[in-house]
């Protein structure tokens, strides 16, 4: 296995290509849960766990079920099914083992299928051909940058708090200006690493 | 929102206006910024969702009586999901250039929260017609949205209008860059809302007069 490569991924996917900065994606749950840092790292945490099984997941699917089936058309209705089905258990199976856990992190489960980052990953994944490792290399590294993002942007977001900012601005505008600056800034990843 | 009694019209009007979804709910914000850097991608954009959401009110309303509550989210994830596949489909067949570019982004659109909360809200409470003109008036109100942004985005990021060059010299690139969509976005957010302030302003000065 050749663990340079997997490296670069998980760099590309969380610096370079990072989902909220360059791709836009899950953008709703990026401002929705960043203003506090309490729930940023929460959702961090479980996002970047969905995100790594959902997409070794849809990987078996996609690779023995439907390619020997001729059903690749089916993936967005597949992907979707698939995500939401294991959400729907593991919060379930977390209700029953672990209810501390389930206190402090199941609400983020049930927000993540609404999270476009969580069907982006097995798509691009088909798209790309990656082989299962790389998959979840993927996954993980998209996890990671979407926590990067999160984390960010609620730290800055607890001090905007404090801020003096015009009326019309307040709450979700500046929100986005912050974004676009910080967005600024990750574009000086971009040639990090050539794929 | 139960039953409703507000005229079509009206259910088309508070889609396209005080309930937009970008600029008012702050909900679907991923295409906003990602496909809107021209006119002509922004365009294509708020068509498929105009078609989605109007097909996906209409078959969840006929279909309401016989969809179990308690298995709903799944059923109205897969009718979503079918009317996304049709519109992905057809795209990359008669759309070749602008899907290229789209593509991933019209295949998200399963994931758009509004067009999940406009069924759960909305579609499964209320008679077809009804449903038909909340879905559009959702749709449109998207579409002017997408609109919007890009021509801002595309006039000052590239001194160009649907391709077509129209302010000569040098534009703003960071506009078409991802920053310049946060930009955007942010600027006409902030517009809007100062303009609601001076709206409600002036109704309430209206009436102390009054």
């Amino acid at each position: 296995m050749d663990f340079g490569k997997l490296f670069q991924l998980i760099i590309a996917a969380s610096l370079i290509n990072n989902f909220v900065f360059t791709r836009f994606l899950g953008l709703c749950i990026f401002f929705g849960v960043s203003k506090k840092m309490e729930t940023a790292v929460g959702m961090s945490i479980t996002f970047t766990a969905v995100m790594v099984i959902s997409s070794a997941l849809s990987w078996v699917v996609f690779k023995y079920l439907m390619i020997p089936l001729q059903l690749e058309f089916l993936k967005i209705i597949v992907f979707i099914g698939i995500i939401a089905a294991f959400v729907q258990s593991a919060d379930t199976i977390m209700k029953k083992i672990s209810p501390s856990l389930y206190y402090k992190l199941g609400i983020y489960l049930a927000l993540i299928t609404t999270n476009c980052i969580i069907l982006a990953v097995p798509l691009i994944n088909a798209g790309e051909g990656y082989s299962f490792i790389e998959s979840m290399a993927f996954g993980l590294g998209s996890g990671i940058g979407f926590a990067l993002a999160l984390v960010i942007m609620a730290s800055i977001r607890e001090k905007l708090e404090l801020a003096d900012i015009p009326a019309p601005f307040r709450g979700l505008p500046i929100s986005f200006i912050v974004a676009g600056l910080i967005a600024l800034a990750f574009t000086g990843f971009s040639g990090l690493i050539t794929l | 929102m139960a039953h409703t009694n507000k005229s079509n019209w009206e259910l088309i009007k508070n889609g396209m206006f005080s309930e937009n979804t970008i600029f008012k709910m702050a909900i679907s914000l991923c295409p906003s910024i990602a496909v809107t850097n021209s006119l002509k991608n922004g365009f294509f954009m708020g068509v498929a969702v105009i078609f989605v959401q109007t097909m996906v009110n209409l078959t969840v309303s006929l279909i309401r009586n016989f969809i179990n509550p308690k298995v709903r989210i799944p059923i109205f994830m897969l009718i979503i999901a079918g009317y996304v596949s049709l519109i992905d489909m057809s795209m990359a067949a008669f759309a070749r250039p602008v899907y290229k570019q789209i593509g991933l982004y019209i295949q998200l659109i399963v994931a758009f929260a509004s067009i999940f909360a406009r069924a759960e809200v909305f579609a499964v409470k209320n008679k077809i017609m009804p449903s038909v003109a909340d879905g559009f008036g959702m749709g449109v109100g998207f579409f002017l949205a997408m609109i919007v942004i890009s021509f801002f985005r595309e006039l000052l990021g590239k001194g160009a209008l649907w391709g077509v060059p129209i302010v000569p010299g040098h534009p703003l690139l960071i506009m078409i860059l991802p920053a310049g969509g946060f930009f955007a976005v942010g600027l006409l957010m902030g517009f809007f809302n100062w303009m609601d302030m001076k709206l409600a302003a002036r109704k309430a000065a209206q009436e102390t007069t009054r």
